[in-house]
């Protein structure tokens, strides 16, 4: 009777069960870093009289969040990891060349099927979308982990998050998510995992689901967790160079509480400042002038989400007076995308297309908002001040709303019938 | 003891307000605590006093699992974080760090800025003006011990066997 994060923390604990509230110590399967929080992890690991991460080939660092460097600051922070990395002989590193550590994680092959991950950046619930226990650390906890490969955990209560039926045209997982945080609030899910079922998940791809994970800490998760199916292990095919072993729910499995979301019936939604539960529908805040519009993102810089922006923004031009700035997750994306002509669409409508990296997300890397300014982005959080001025205003949507807006220049429904 | 003059900031203080983003390219931790609290208050890290305690409404930490926001906090002086509730990570993140986060229900009504703050974390008391006397949340035993160890990194050296 046990769910699919209980059963993953008792395997790596030493337990035949676990029960929520208990504190158990667990064997730690991977663990990466993006710059900004991994030189301080090893200073805090050499604080623990500990030299040398306890396994070469399963730690990893990442340069994603700023890249290229934009001063001099950054610039000696990569190089401080890339020396640490070498020093260190860790088998993955991972330069400016790759991209949003929660993208690059996966392709590489490193997420899999009831492992236990944990990284140094809140998003690390994205992982639980193929069937992981994975979850974001601080650095002195990331020091711990990589010097002993251990770390203690809680074991969280688990809601279950149901959505049942077809989504509508333009409308995706971001909207069920969205709508998800706005009914539960941004500490609605505090210390708990989220657990996505029902038809709307089991139709999504992979990558759609890991919008749905990613954002469960935008709700206070610990983790979210999609169970793996066929979906799941084709794209990890040729990927993961191992074997493993699935790991699911019990029928009987314990849920604190169950929110139900009719997916046929839902709408886009939009977060609107300052706060990622302030959800309204898009009918509701559509005429809202916004000045940059952002896609990409660890929640929404894959393919698929580009695709959908291109297909919307193909042979029109962006409004003139928002600027479109559009990052790629990867260099996987990147380089899909440009293949399949995405990057040229939106190039030709007027959208600034950037390298893969966290871009505009956290407001400190490119693409700052100045004072008075209102952005509209996909990515996952639009806090007084995150994107740039704490004067400017964030709003949060999918791709394909994003995309609506920057041909008009506000906040429009992308169901709109000239689109 | 924990004594200081409180800093109330009501509900939702995420670590975007901590500690902004732009910030998070730092490793000095002094450095860091010049910036403490930049997203809500600039002026913060200028008036703040040793020992001094930031006093929050619901989910203190939201957001990020920077490390830097407790780290800021901590070297801009602060002594205790306490709030109604607080975000996981940056719940674990200051207790690592030997930072006190206490949970008191109603505390972000009870406590107003400018108050004098009195923290007795072994009877499990805030002292307010050296008049009305609340009471936080146990901490948990086992986070106890990493905060007298002064954080997981002393603790984890010194209890390597157990770890």
């Amino acid at each position: 009777m046990s769910t699919v994060a209980e059963k993953i923390l008792a395997a790596h604990s030493g337990h035949e069960e676990v029960h929520p509230g208990e504190i158990v110590k667990a064997d730690i399967d991977f663990a990466f870093m993006p710059a900004l929080t991994a030189a301080i992890a090893f200073y805090a690991m050499n604080d623990m009289d500990i030299e040398n991460v306890w396994d070469r080939e399963r730690v990893a660092i990442l340069l994603d969040h700023i890249a290229p460097a934009t001063n001099i600051t950054n610039s000696s922070l990569h190089k401080e990891c890339r020396e640490i990395a070498r020093m260190q002989g860790l088998r993955h590193f991972y330069d400016i060349n790759a991209g949003v550590c929660h993208q690059v994680i996966p392709e590489k092959g490193h997420v899999y099927p009831g492992m236990l991950m944990v990284g140094a950046d809140s998003h690390t619930c994205t992982h639980g979308a193929f069937g992981a226990f994975a979850t974001g650390i601080g650095s002195t906890d990331m020091g711990a982990a990589i010097g002993t490969g251990k770390l203690w955990f809680k074991v969280p209560e688990t809601i279950r998050v149901n959505v049942e039926g077809r989504l509508a045209p333009n409308v995706m997982s971001k909207d069920v998510i969205l709508e998800a945080a706005g009914r539960l609030g941004a500490d609605g899910a505090t210390y708990c995992s989220l657990e996505f079922t029902g038809s709307t998940v089991r139709d999504m791809t992979v990558g759609a689901r890991m919008t749905l994970c990613n954002m469960a800490i935008e709700l206070g998760a610990k983790t979210g967790i999609v169970e793996p199916d066929d979906k799941t292990f084709t794209f990890l095919e040729g990927r993961v160079g191992h074997s493993y072993t699935p790991v699911y729910s019990d029928a009987d499995a314990l849920y604190r509480e169950t929110l139900e979301i009719d997916g046929g019936a839902l709408e886009p939604r939009v977060a609107c400042p300052h706060a990622v539960d302030n959800v309204k529908p898009v009918t509701e805040v559509a005429g809202t002038a916004v000045n940059q519009v952002f896609i990409g993102s660890c929640t929404n810089g894959r393919l698929e989400d580009l695709e959908a922006a291109a297909e919307i923004m193909k042979g029109k031009r962006v409004h003139p007076d928002v600027r479109v700035i559009v990052t790629p997750a990867s260099y996987e994306v990147y380089g899909a995308a440009n293949r399949r002509g995405i990057i040229k669409t939106l190039m030709d409508a007027g959208s600034v297309v950037c390298n893969p990296s966290c871009s505009v997300c956290f407001g400190g890397n490119h693409g700052i908002l100045a004072p008075g300014e209102v952005g509209l982005s996909t990515s996952n959080r639009n806090f007084r001040g995150r994107q740039g001025s704490t004067e400017s205003q964030v709003y949060l949507c999918s791709p394909v709303t994003a995309a609506a807006s920057a041909l008009t220049g506000v906040i429009t429904d992308p169901r709109e019938a000239w689109l | 003891m924990i004594r200081g003059k409180a800093w109330n900031y009501g509900d939702d203080v995420n670590t975007d307000f901590i500690l902004p983003g732009i910030y998070l390219e730092l490793t000095d931790p002094d450095e860091m605590g010049r910036h403490a609290m930049e997203g809500i208050d600039p002026e913060f890290a200028e008036k703040v006093q040793p020992g001094d305690v930031v006093v929050g409404g619901r989910n203190f930490g939201l957001g990020s699992s920077r490390e830097h926001a407790p780290i800021a906090l901590k070297h801009a002086g602060v002594s205790a974080v306490i709030a109604e509730g607080f975000a996981r990570i940056f719940y674990r993140n200051a207790t690592n760090l030997g930072l006190p986060a206490l949970e008191c229900p109603g505390v972000s009504r009870e406590i107003e800025t400018g108050d004098t703050v009195e923290v007795d974390l072994a009877k499990g008391t805030i002292v307010v003006n050296g008049a009305k006397t609340l009471r936080f949340t146990p901490v948990p035993e086992f986070m106890m011990e990493i905060l007298a160890a002064g954080g997981l990194r002393e603790y984890i050296k010194n209890n390597k066997a157990d770890w």
